[in-house]
Order: C-alpha cells, then sequence, then structure tokens
C-alpha cells in the first residue's frame, strides 16, 4: 500500500478491472488473477480474445492463470525486485521510456544532493543508516534545496508507522522548492541516480539468480516495453504474492515506477491493480481497523510534541503544498464526528481524548505481547489467526495466555476452538485444563442479513440491502458495538474522572430499528459522508470541509456518497458509461480512473485519440471526457501558481499528482518509506543463497524478524532446509477456510491438504504421487499429500538447482474437511513500512510419511531433517 | 370428470397425439407446472463477501427466509457472473452448522456452556471495564497518553464500512485501545 | 437481450430459446468450478463425497446422480497454440466443464420403459424424479456415462438443463455463473455456428488441433451440448463415434424377425414334407 501511496499519492489500485479492457499488454505478477479473482478475471480473457491483449504471466508456480495466458514464465520465489529491477535497467539502459511523460509527470529531473549515497556505493544500504538503531534517518533522501526542520524529535518514528496514513507527507520539509534538470543530464538528478542503482541489475544477472532464461526475460521486457506511449498502454496486476515479503512494498515500488517511466499510469489500459483479497478490505484500510492511521488516511497522533496539542498536530501533518494541505479541515471535521457537540474549539475539538501511539500496536507486537502475559482481552471479528496468522501455532499459544477471548464469527473457527481442538492440545503438548482463557463466541450475521456497504478493490462503495434476520442470537457488528458502548457508557457516567470525558462525548446518535434494535446503516454512512454541524445539511463533497468546527465529517475520501438525504450514491445501480458511473460510488469523487490528468498532455489534450480519457476543453473552461477529472475541474493545463500560493493552487496545470507537494509521480521517495528512496534487491528472510547484488546485506536490513524461542529461522542457505516453499491460495476455498471448509459444495472440491513439487524432486526423493509427506521449517512440521507435477520447477540458481515446493494454507483442526495448517510453518516477521509477514520464499525440508502420531516434536524434525541432507 | 381423468393418461395423450410416449404427453403435472423455486420471491440487491472484486448478488427471499442467492446480471463488474464461492452464498447463510447461539468456555473448562445474549454483552462489558480501570494510562510527561494496551482488536476486512467504523469509534476514539489490527497488514 | 459477446441476460428480461444449447469452449476455461457449484446450489444436488484424488485439481472425478457439471484437467506434454510457456518439453493445463449432451437421439430415453424420461419442447432430455421407479435402465444405455443411480435414494439424477429455470426466461446456473462465459447457453443453430466460426478462429491463430465435438454422423445425432476442445476427443473421455445402444435394436429385432420366419418356414415345410 505505501508503495503505491508514496509513489502516487494514494495507496490502493488506480484502476478498475474492467479497464483491462483498454490494455494491450496485461502483466500479472505475484498474483494468480484467475484462482482468486476469477469474476475480475473475465476482463483479462475478454480483452486477450476480442481486444488482443497479450496477458504474461510472471510467477513461481503455472497455475490456473498460467494456463490461460499468453506468455508464462517461472521465477523464484523472492527474487521479484531482481526481476522487475532488470526491466528497469533495460529501459533506462536502451531509453526506452515514456519521454514527455516522464520529464512532465515525474520527479525524474528533480536534483538529489550530494550527501546522498547509493547502495552501490555503501555495498547494500543508502547514506543515513543507523546501525544501531537499525533504522534510516531519510535526511538525505530529500530533495537538494529543501530543507528539513525536523520534527524528528517524535521518538522513534518509525517504529511507530505502519505505513497506512498520509504517504509521502512530511510537513517539516517544503518539498515544493525543488531543483530540477528537464534535459535529465545532471549527474545527480534522479533520472541519472536510478540509472546508476538499476546498472547492476541485467539480464545475466536475471537468469543467473532469479532463474529466468535471458530470452525469456528479454521477451517479457520487450513486450511490456513495447506496450507504451502515446498509443499503447499496458498494466500491471498484482496480489499477495508480491505483498507478503519481506520487501514486499519495495516490489511493489518497482512495478510503480516501470508504470511511471512507460507512461502508463493514469490512462486507458494502463495503471495498477492491486487486487485485493477480502470483499472490503479497501474499505478497512480506509476506514482503518488497523493502529497507525484514523479513517481518510489521516496519521493517528504518536506520543511526542507532534501531539501536544491540536495545533502541533496539524504543523506535523499539514504541508504547505498538494492536497494534504487541507489536513486541518480533514481532522477537525472527523473529531466532530466522533465527539459531536462537546467538541469545540475551546478544547482542540476533543483531540487530546484520542490516544497516542507510543511503539509497534500492529498484530504481530501485540501478539507477541500477548505471548509474553501482557494482554487481557482480544475481541476476534471475522478473521481467523488460528489458521491464518503468521506462525499460528504461536499465535495459538498467544491465545492461550489471554484473560479473556471474544470471538464473533459465523460459526466455530479454528480461533474460537483452540482451547481444545489446536494440535497442540491434541498432542498433549499443552493441557486444556491449564488454559485459562475465558471465551464468548458469539454468533454473527452474514452478509445478507444486515445492510451496509463494502468497498471492493477498485475503491467503489456498494451498498448490501438486507434480506432476511440474522438467525437467533445472530447480530451484526453495528449491534454489537453500539449495545456494548450503551453499558460502558453507564459505567463511565458513574466514573467522572478526566479519563472517561471523551467515551462520554463519544456521538451514537442512531435510530435503532427492529425488534433487535440495530443502529441504521443509512445513518452511519451519512455521519461517514458529512454534514454541516448548523443544519444537519448533507456534503457533496471534501471540498465542503471546515477547520472551524462547522462541518463534520468521519472519513473525508468517502465524503460524496451520500450527498443529499434519501440519496446513498453506493446503493444507485444505473451504470451509463465505460467505467460504470451510475453504479455505486469510487473514492474520490467517483473517480474510476486515477491520476487521469496523466492521460492529457501537458497542454491539456490527449496523448492520441485511441488513448483518450481525460482533456481540457478550451470553450468550456474545464476539464471533461469520459471519466471524472481527478484534477480541479477550472484548473488549465497553463496554470502557473502565484508565489506564496498554498495547497491545491500551489500545483501547476501539469501536475497529476495531485496529494504530492511537488504534484510529480515519485520514480524517487524523498519521505515516506523507511528502507529506501529505491527498491533495492534483499533475499527474503530465509533464502538458498546470498545476496548476489549486495553480499554484506543478505535481507532487508530494516526489517524485523522478531526472532525469539518458537519463532526460530533458518539460515541462509540452511543444510536443514534446502527447498524454497511458498505457500498460496486456490479458487475453490477462501483465506483461513473459516468460509468454505465448513460448506459441502466447496469442501468436495478440494478436500485435503496437499504440496505441490515437481516431478524431478519426487523422483529424488522417491516420493510417490499422492504419498502423505511432511513439510518442515524452523518453526513447524505439517503433513500433507505430495501432489508432484510439471508445473512446479527446480530452476538453476546460481551453480545449483533449487527446487521449490508449494502448499495452499486453507486448512484446519474444524469443519468438514480437515488438515494441517501451513500457516504453522511461516514465521512471524515484519516487512519495515507496513509490517506485513514473509510467506512467499522461506526455506523447508520434506520428509516423507505422515506427521507421526499426530504429535508435533520439531526438534526431531530438525534432527532428522539435518541427518537426511548431511 | 371421468373424460377428464382418462384424456389426462399418458397412454390416451400419447395414442391422440400420435405422439410416441417421450414428449409432453409423458409429462407429470409436476413438470407441466414447472417453476423456478424463486418465482413470485422478493429480490435484495447485494454484493458478494467474499473476494474484492465485489459481484453482484440477487439474493431471493420470501416470508423472512432465504431462497436462493445468484449473481445480478446488471452489475457492470460481474456481468451476472459468480465463482464457486460466491456462487455458494446460500450454502454459506443457511449450512446447520452456523452459529445460533453463544458458546461460553470458562476459565480452564473443558466443554462449551450455552449463555444468553444480554448476560454475554453484560459480562463482555465488565472485562473491558476491569481492564480500562487497572491499565488505561490518562498522561505521561504531562501530556496526553489516553491510551490502553492490554485490550487489543483484530478483523475487519469481512466487515462492512459502517461496522469498522464504529469499531474504531469506540475502541479507538472511546476507548483508547491503540492495539487495533486486520487481514490489511496480513 | 444478451450481450453480442457473451449470452448473459444483462437486462431482467426473460431470454426463452426454441431449441436449447450448451456450447463450452476448453480454451478460455480456467477450471474454476463455478458451474459444478451453481448447479448443486440450484438445484439441491448433494455433495458427492470428500475425496481426495491426486488427479491434477480434479476431485469430482465424473459425471453422476450427484455431480451434474464436472470440470476435468488435463495436464498434457503439448503446447496450446502458441501459447509461450518456458519449459525445454512443450506443455499445457486445459480445463473442460463436461455436462450431459442433452443427445438428439438420447440413449436414456429410448432405454426408460416408465415414460420418465421425456423431450421437453426446448429440446432437452429431462429426467422426471417423480415418475423414475429406479430402474437404471438409463444408466446402462447412456453412451457418456452421464445418468447414473443416487444412493440410498435410488432413482436416476442428471442435468435438468435447468428447465424449471428455462421455462421463466432465466438461463441455466451454470450458463450464468460462469466466470468467463467458456460456457454459453442459447439456440443450438446458433451456438453451433458459433462453435463453428470459434475452431476457425482458434486455427488461425495457431491453435491447430482445435476442434468442434458434436457428433452428428453417429446414431446419436449430434448433442445440445457442444464443446470446443483441442486435440482428441478420447483425451476428454469423449467418445469419437457415439452411439444408442438401441440402434442395435433394428437390426436385431430385424434379424430376430428374419429367424422367426426361416424357423416357421423350417417348421411348416417339415410339416408339409
Amino acid at each position: 500500500m505505501p508503495g503505491l501511496g508514496t509513489t502516487f499519492g494514494r495507496g490502493g489500485a488506480t484502476t478498475a478491472p474492467s479497464d483491462l479492457l483498454n490494455s494491450d499488454v496485461i502483466l500479472i505478477m505475484g498474483s494468480n488473477m484467475a484462482e482468486n479473482h476469477p469474476v475480475g478475471f473475465q476482463w483479462v480473457i475478454e480483452a486477450k480474445e476480442h481486444h488482443g491483449s497479450h496477458v504474461i504471466h510472471v510467477d513461481p508456480r503455472f497455475s490456473r492463470t498460467s494456463a490461460v495466458a499468453n506468455t508464462w514464465v517461472p521465477l523464484r520465489a523472492g527474487s521479484d525486485i531482481l526481476f522487475l529491477g532488470g526491466i528497469i535497467n533495460h529501459i533506462l539502459q536502451n531509453e526506452l521510456e515514456f519521454r514527455e511523460y516522464v520529464v512532465h509527470y515525474t520527479n525524474a529531473s528533480v536534483i538529489i544532493p550530494e550527501s546522498f549515497q547509493d547502495t552501490e556505493e555503501l555495498g547494500g544500504i543508502f547514506s543515513g543508516w543507523d546501525p544501531q538503531k537499525k533504522q534510516y534517518d531519510t535526511t538525505s533522501w530529500l530533495y537538494q534545496g529543501v530543507q528539513n526542520a525536523s520534527n524528528s524529535s517524535d521518538k522513534n518514528p518509525a517504529e511507530m508507522s505502519g505505513g497506512h496514513s498520509m504517504h509521502g507527507v512530511d510537513s517539516s520539509t517544503d518539498l515544493s522548492t525543488y531543483e530540477q534538470d528537464l534535459t535529465l543530464q545532471h549527474p545527480r538528478c534522479v533520472y541519472q541516480i536510478m540509472k546508476r542503482h538499476f546498472a547492476r541489475y541485467t539480464p545475466e544477472m536475471v537468469e543467473r539468480y532469479c532463474g529466468v532464461e535471458k530470452e525469456a526475460f528479454l521477451n517479457v521486457a520487450k513486450l511490456y516495453c513495447d506496450a507504451s506511449g502515446p498509443e499503447k498502454t499496458a498494466a500491471i496486476c498484482y496480489a499477495l504474492g508480491w505483498t507478503q515479503h519481506s520487501s514486499g512494498v519495495q516490489i511493489i515500488r518497482c512495478a510503480a515506477i516501470l508504470q511511471l517511466l512507460l507512461g502508463n499510469m493514469g490512462r486507458p489500459g494502463g495503471g495498477i491493480l492491486a487486487l485485493r483479497g477480502h470483499a472490503s478490505i479497501q474499505g478497512s484500510t480506509d476506514i482503518p481497523t488497523l493502529f497507525d492511521s484514523l479513517p481518510g488516511y489521516l496519521s493517528m497522533p504518536k506520543f511526542g510534541p507532534s501531539s501536544r496539542d491540536l495545533a502541533s498536530f496539524i504543523k506535523a501533518n499539514k504541508p504547505r503544498t498538494g492536497f494534504w494541505n487541507n489536513f486541518d479541515k480533514y481532522i477537525v471535521s472527523q473529531l466532530k464526528a466522533f465527539y459531536g457537540d462537546a467538541a469545540t474549539k475551546e478544547n482542540d475539538f476533543g483531540f487530546n481524548w484520542l490516544p497516542r501511539l507510543t511503539g509497534d500496536h500492529s498484530h504481530q507486537a501485540y501478539w507477541l505481547d500477548m505471548l509474553d502475559g501482557k494482554m487481557d482481552g482480544l475481541f476476534v471479528m471475522g478473521q481467523n489467526p488460528a489458521v491464518a496468522g503468521p506462525n499460528s501455532g504461536m499465535e495459538r499459544r498467544g491465545l492461550g495466555k489471554l484473560k479473556w477471548l471474544v470471538v464473533r464469527e459465523m460459526v466455530e473457527t479454528e480461533t474460537a476452538s483452540f482451547w481444545y481442538a489446536s494440535p497442540e492440545v491434541q498432542s498433549g503438548d499443552i493441557r486444556t485444563e491449564d488454559i485459562e482463557t475465558e471465551v464468548f463466541l458469539m454468533p454473527a450475521a452474514g452478509h445478507v442479513e444486515k445492510e451496509g456497504t463494502f468497498t471492493n478493490t477498485q475503491r467503489l462503495l456498494q451498498w448490501r440491502e438486507k434480506a432476511v434476520d440474522p438467525p437467533g442470537d445472530a447480530r451484526s457488528e453495528n449491534w454489537f458495538i453500539y449495545h456494548l458502548w450503551r453499558r460502558i457508557v453507564e459505567k463511565a457516567k458513574l466514573d467522572p474522572r478526566p479519563r472517561n470525558q471523551g467515551l462520554l462525548a463519544l456521538t451514537m446518535n442512531y435510530t435503532l430499528e427492529g425488534d433487535h434494535r440495530e443502529p441504521a446503516s443509512p445513518e452511519i454512512l451519512q455521519e461517514i459522508n458529512g454534514w454541516t454541524v448548523a443544519d444537519h445539511k448533507l456534503l457533496s463533497g471534501f471540498g465542503e470541509l471546515k477547520a472551524d468546527g462547522s462541518t463534520l465529517c468521519g472519513c473525508w475520501i468517502y465524503s460524496g456518497v451520500y450527498p443529499s438525504a434519501g440519496r446513498n450514491r453506493a446503493n444507485e445501480r444505473d451504470p451509463k458509461d465505460e467505467y460504470g458511473h451510475g453504479w455505486g460510488w469510487a473514492w474520490p469523487a467517483d473517480r474510476r480512473v486515477i491520476y487521469n490528468r496523466a492521460s492529457a498532455r501537458p497542454d491539456g489534450s490527449p496523448w492520441s485519440e485511441r488513448k483518450k480519457l481525460v482533456w481540457w476543453d478550451e470553450a468550456a473552461k474545464k476539464w471533461t471526457g469520459k471519466d471524472v477529472p481527478d484534477f480541479t475541474a477550472t484548473k488549465p493545463p497553463s496554470y502557473v501558481p502565484p508565489p506564496g500560493a498554498e495547497g491545491d493552487a500551489a500545483l501547476a496545470g501539469d501536475k497529476p499528482y495531485i496529494l504530492h507537494a511537488d504534484g510529480f509521480g515519485w520514480l524517487w521517495v524523498p519521505v515516506g518509506l523507511n528502507d529506501g528512496p529505491l527498491p533495492a534487491h534483499y533475499e527474503p528472510l530465509e533464502s538458498p543463497i546470498s545476496n548476489p547484488m549486495y553480499p554484506q546485506r543478505q535481507a532487508n536490513p530494516v526489517g524485523l524478524n522478531r526472532a525469539r524461542p518458537g519463532n526460530e529461522y533458518a539460515t541462509s542457505p540452511d543444510a536443514r532446509f534446502p527447498y524454497v516453499l511458498t505457500t498460496y491460495r486456490l479458487t475453490e476455498h477462501h483465506t483461513a477456510g473459516g468460509m468454505s471448509r465448513t460448506l459441502s459444495h466447496l469442501a468436495e472440491l478440494q478436500p485435503e491438504l496437499f504440496c505441490e513439487i515437481s516431478l524431478e524432486l519426487a523422483q529424488e526423493l522417491k516420493i510417490e504421487h499422492g504419498a502423505w509427506v511432511t513439510l518442515v521449517t524452523a518453526r513447524g512440521a505439517i503433513e500433507a499429500h505430495a501432489l508432484s507435477t510439471s508445473r512446479i520447477r527446480p530452476l538453476k540458481i546460481g551453480d545449483r538447482l533449487v527446487h521449490q515446493i508449494g502448499v495452499p494454507f486453507h486448512w484446519g483442526y474444524n469443519g468438514l474437511v480437515k488438515g494441517d495448517i501451513a500457516n504453522d510453518l511461516i514465521a512471524i516477521s515484519e516487512e519495515p513500512n507496513v509490517r506485513i509477514m514473509e510467506t512467499k520464499g522461506l526455506l523447508c525440508n520434506l520428509l516423507p510419511g505422515r506427521r507421526a502420531n499426530n504429535v508435533v516434536r520439531l526438534q526431531e524434525y530438525h534432527s532428522i531433517a539435518e541427518g537426511k541432507t548431511a | 370428470m371421468i373424460k377428464d381423468l382418462i384424456t389426462r393418461w399418458p397412454v390416451v395423450r400419447q395414442i391422440l397425439n400420435r405422439a410416441d410416449g417421450t414428449g409432453v404427453e409423458a409429462m407429470s403435472e409436476h413438470t407441466l407446472h414447472m417453476r423456478p423455486k424463486n418465482d413470485g420471491a422478493e429480490v435484495a440487491h447485494s454484493v458478494c463477501p467474499y473476494c474484492a472484486v465485489g459481484c453482484g448478488q440477487l439474493v431471493f427471499h420470501k416470508g423472512n427466509k432465504l431462497i436462493s442467492i445468484e449473481g445480478n446480471p446488471a452489475s457492470p463488474l460481474s456481468r451476472g457472473r459468480l465463482c464457486p464461492k460466491g456462487s455458494d452464498s446460500f450454502e454459506l447463510t443457511t449450512h446447520s452448522k452456523r452459529l445460533t447461539k453463544i458458546k461460553y468456555r470458562r476459565p480452564k473448562s473443558a466443554q462449551w456452556e450455552d449463555l444468553d445474549l444480554e448476560t454475554a454483552m453484560d459480562m463482555i462489558a465488565d472485562r473491558l471495564w476491569e481492564s480500562r480501570n487497572k491499565n488505561f494510562a490518562e498522561t505521561q510527561d504531562g501530556q496526553s497518553l489516553m491510551q490502553n494496551k492490554t485490550v487489543a482488536h483484530l478483523g475487519g476486512a469481512t466487515l462492512d464500512n459502517e461496522e469498522n467504523y464504529l469499531i474504531k469509534k469506540l475502541f479507538t476514539a472511546g476507548l483508547g485501545m491503540v492495539c487495533i489490527s486486520n487481514q490489511a497488514r496480513i | 437481450m444478451t450481450d453480442s459477446l457473451t449470452n448473459s441476460v444483462t437486462s431482467p428480461v426473460p431470454y426463452h430459446v426454441t431449441k436449447a444449447a450448451f456450447l463450452t469452449d476448453a480454451t478460455i476455461c480456467i477450471g474454476c468450478k463455478a458451474c459444478e457449484v451453481a448447479c448443486k446450489e440450484w438445484n439441491e444436488v448433494p455433495d458427492d463425497g470428500m475425496i481426495w484424488t491426486g488427479y491434477s485439481y480434479d476431485n469430482t472425478q465424473a459425471l453422476g446422480a450427484s455431480t451434474w457439471r464436472h470440470v476435468m484437467f488435463l495436464e498434457q506434454p503439448a503446447a496450446a497454440g502458441p501459447q509461450q510457456v518456458d519449459m525445454e518439453n512443450p506443455f499445457r493445463w486445459i480445463f473442460l466443464s463436461d455436462v450431459c449432451k442433452h443427445c438428439g437421439n438420447a440413449g436414456c430415453l429410448e432405454a426408460c420403459p416408465t415414460g420418465a424420461i421425456v423431450r421437453t419442447h426446448v429440446g432437452s432430455v429431462l429426467v422426471q424424479s417423480d415418475v423414475c421407479n429406479g430402474c437404471g435402465y438409463c444408466v446402462v444405455s447412456c453412451p457418456f456415462g452421464v445418468v447414473d443411480k443416487r444412493h440410498p435414494d435410488g432413482r436416476a439424477f442428471k442435468c435438468t438443463f435447468c428447465y424449471d429455470r428455462q421455462e421463466a426466461g432465466m438461463i441455466p446456473a451454470c450458463a450464468k455463473a460462469c466466470p468467463t462465459q467458456s460456457i454459453r447457453f442459447g439456440e443450438l443453430a446458433e451456438l453451433r455456428e458459433a462453435a463453428d466460426a470459434r475452431v476457425t478462429e482458434l486455427q488461425r491463430r495457431g491453435y491447430t488441433d482445435a476442434q468442434v465435438y458434436d457428433p452428428l454422423q453417429t446414431s446419436v445425432g449430434g448433442t445440445h451440448a457442444m464443446f470446443v476442445i483441442l486435440g482428441q476427443p478420447e483425451a476428454y473421455n469423449l467418445p469419437p463415434a457415439p452411439q444408442v445402444p438401441t440402434i442395435y435394436l433394428k437390426s436385431a429385432w430385424t434379424s430376430a424377425l428374419i429367424s422367426a420366419l426361416v424357423l416357421a418356414a423350417i417348421v411348416c415345410g417339415a410339416f408339409l414334407f
């Protein structure tokens, strides 16, 4: 998410699956789109069959996506930056970039100060590395001439970041005062630094360390790069094959850089389709049940000088230029939504009632606290960490250290039944009577039993109507939170300490409907949309927000979804055009292809007739076209900002990336990422080889591996674990299986856990097709059927043959079909920007036979593995 | 009436129509009057709860009972189509292992017990309040902290925006819970 | 009305055909099995057992009384037309959704002694569950191994062509769900033409072994569920020359008649001479 957010200004897919009909080339990598987004994939098939699109799939496995692609290229799991960096280098060395786009719409021309040193000069790290703190001071990454009036008196700011807010914003600097060389010749302009940085990412390196033959690599590079320029565009589709890596954000950065270099962003058939995995995971990032952001990607206050009071907080988050200059309007309106009339100018609109962050409060961090007995309680709503969490065996042990656990679900998941049904309990390692956790398993309403919105992967809000009541005591989460709040507030009324002021001020003024007294969802969406306080008039967009407390708005990017009473745009089903306007409502402002200013030339005319999307209408003096312009409608292409201009007015008429202080697409990220202004190849946390690009820096130096007993790592390489493991999904099941293993029609399609191994490995280890095998990593051991197939290949990496093994992660100990839990094999680790764990590209071993006697004795397996490979 | 009975007899229909006994003449009443099970049902417009494509769904129901779920052809995203999971949404909602009552486990117990909804809500509110009393930190070094780090929340990608909003509002803005996460991190 | 590109009904307007047909195209199938599930959900067909076969991703195995759409998975050492697959040896993974063929001359229908199996006005072959007595004669008479008896129920079941849906102007559940419209539903004559056009197009693009499977030249007399496949039908467990078993009845009865007449002549002759 910050990969896209820092590069372009907003995290999230930049286009819709249906726009793939306009793509000349579709590159699918880090994704198995046909299996995990089958109905979205219809657009790929139609593009290929009826519009002449060439579909390229790059993936360690030949999956159901590969089967229908025009070109499939296998590569080693974990070598994506090497591969993509190879294409970047190919473009720069051969001057294949879409020059005009790059010069005008990206920061390629911006000059970087001499104090910056690249990984080429420092053996794999950038300048600013603090080996004690294991962090970067990113000052030397800023543009030349830009001052850093540092706010880094904040304690450990990197430690408190989670990558989900205010991408690329640091209001202590003024990025708009850059220097540039439009000829791209200056040795310290971004373009030239990139050329040097990627110079060793050659086709030979790709062949040797990705396992991709030079011809195959150059074929992909040519196909993809040819689909560039005014007349052609290419799209990139990715999913968790890219995100679940210790350098996941930088992998995505490579794709973002490629799409900027080739001028594909903001154009029909271009863009980046970040394929998210759950019905409303986009929504749960926009309105975040995440620790590090407030709704609309606003920063959570971090304990320290920047959150001493509202004025300091605004100062730290309101850059002078670009759209984030409106930060104060967004935060004040949100505080009014939270605390209502009690939020006044005098009390900073209740800012001091918000909690401050004091460190890393992410899933992995608080789970480790749970393991250490520091947590009282946990609410789990519609998630199943006992199966899907990283190092799920440790997650289950963590649950056993809670005082109380509330699980809200449609079925009894593994998370709810860990205390009697988990492998650790079944094997006798842990005894039920020793687990003190009090457990409340509460039935939850399903999607047709409550009304509300989901936000899908293309940022589209769609309303769901309610069909039937939830059965028995099942209720929605709205009901649960509201009636919990009601009880808590009764207690707070009896406790007049200042600590409860915010709690008592919290607004929950929703009409209660029906016998169950369900809070009315439309009213909640209206609050998210916002209204003027004085007359409760609904707002038609974030442009109406004010910083003086006269407006109220739960989430500024959703403002406009409910612009008047009775008009819920998420509930509209009348598509009028190619982009589906009239069906649902997309943020921001119903723009379907964001950054679409870039679909026109600097002078406002389309790049070509074939690829026109949005353009300047000189007669009407506004931007017009097939989509809502992602630009101030009346700002002409020729607009030059007057000196001292602020906010959006400070951005010229040819700057499409309006969230950025400089209006550029960022090839180079001066602020906002913890591990580098440019991507660099590091090996995964466990790797069969040492880093061929930077031998002194094996893995991402800023990543956290959280190593501790129970969460050990293999060495890189490791004689005990010679094979590369990757985990993935199948189309028949859904994530942790709670919504598929419990259903007969899905369970019968894939009833048992299997792992995919190459025919070569099966032969070498004398494993019969279908036989039981045990997969072992440094953390766990599971049993699975061996499915030997030519769809998985050993690859020649360096001087050796590296075998890859794949395992789907859907199984658990509940449901109609059961199986071992694949995530017991993976580690709790944190990528440095978003803190996601690494599930692809780990090391494992494979032993014949079932897990003996249902007992997990890891040390035994490790000795066997050592003996076997010795 | 006798005439009616006779003319409905398949053999008679076959002879009268000079048919070979494999067409309409051999159809039972049930077949002759066959209608789809969602005939005359009400339709709710919904969205598939599985992946993030957001396929449109038509939810057929009558008298608070679910009849069937299929794709919505009017959706420009999905054009009426559904993958195997979306196609199984009816079973997802109606299968026999759906929880309808609360299951409660006492500390150290080896079994589930029943618990009514209101009591469960009271108990949960009690525990939340107890943790807050013990562990809530109002200030640190004279500055507002307003934090309880000992109660956490997990989940959100399968929930509605409205639900995530209320969770964030109560847990974070109201109760100072900073340990909040969901599948977006995973 | 239907899309020009697909057959998904894009408006609530009812869609009726005179002669119903399926065209199932292996070259755009992604093996997702939405068809299997959509069919079972609509027709309330029970699960067919939780059996892991290890045979590629196919755990369904075959059509039967409780499986009316079956997706086959073929891993083959051949190239799929011009597809670029970075392997030393050619390789392709083909998926095809098999279904009851609703034969022009249906073996099951010919064999059924109770009149349970009928031909509907849209030309489909329907097993009437309220008439079926479970004799099982249909099972051995299908040249494709489609219809079967369900245990312990005892009656015979197979694809109904979603006759109930068609009566109300809706298309079959599998065709509606199919994400890539590999399964198309429509008029038999139109889909026969579309099949030929598709194969011509595929061959032009380099899929030299593309062909239509629709055994018109046999006693089955063509099916109302045609397929576009790559390679030989045998690889898909489709008989290249299926016959309706009762086709042999004509010659059998004729031979019997002749034998009877000859025997009668001999017996008469024995008395005369």
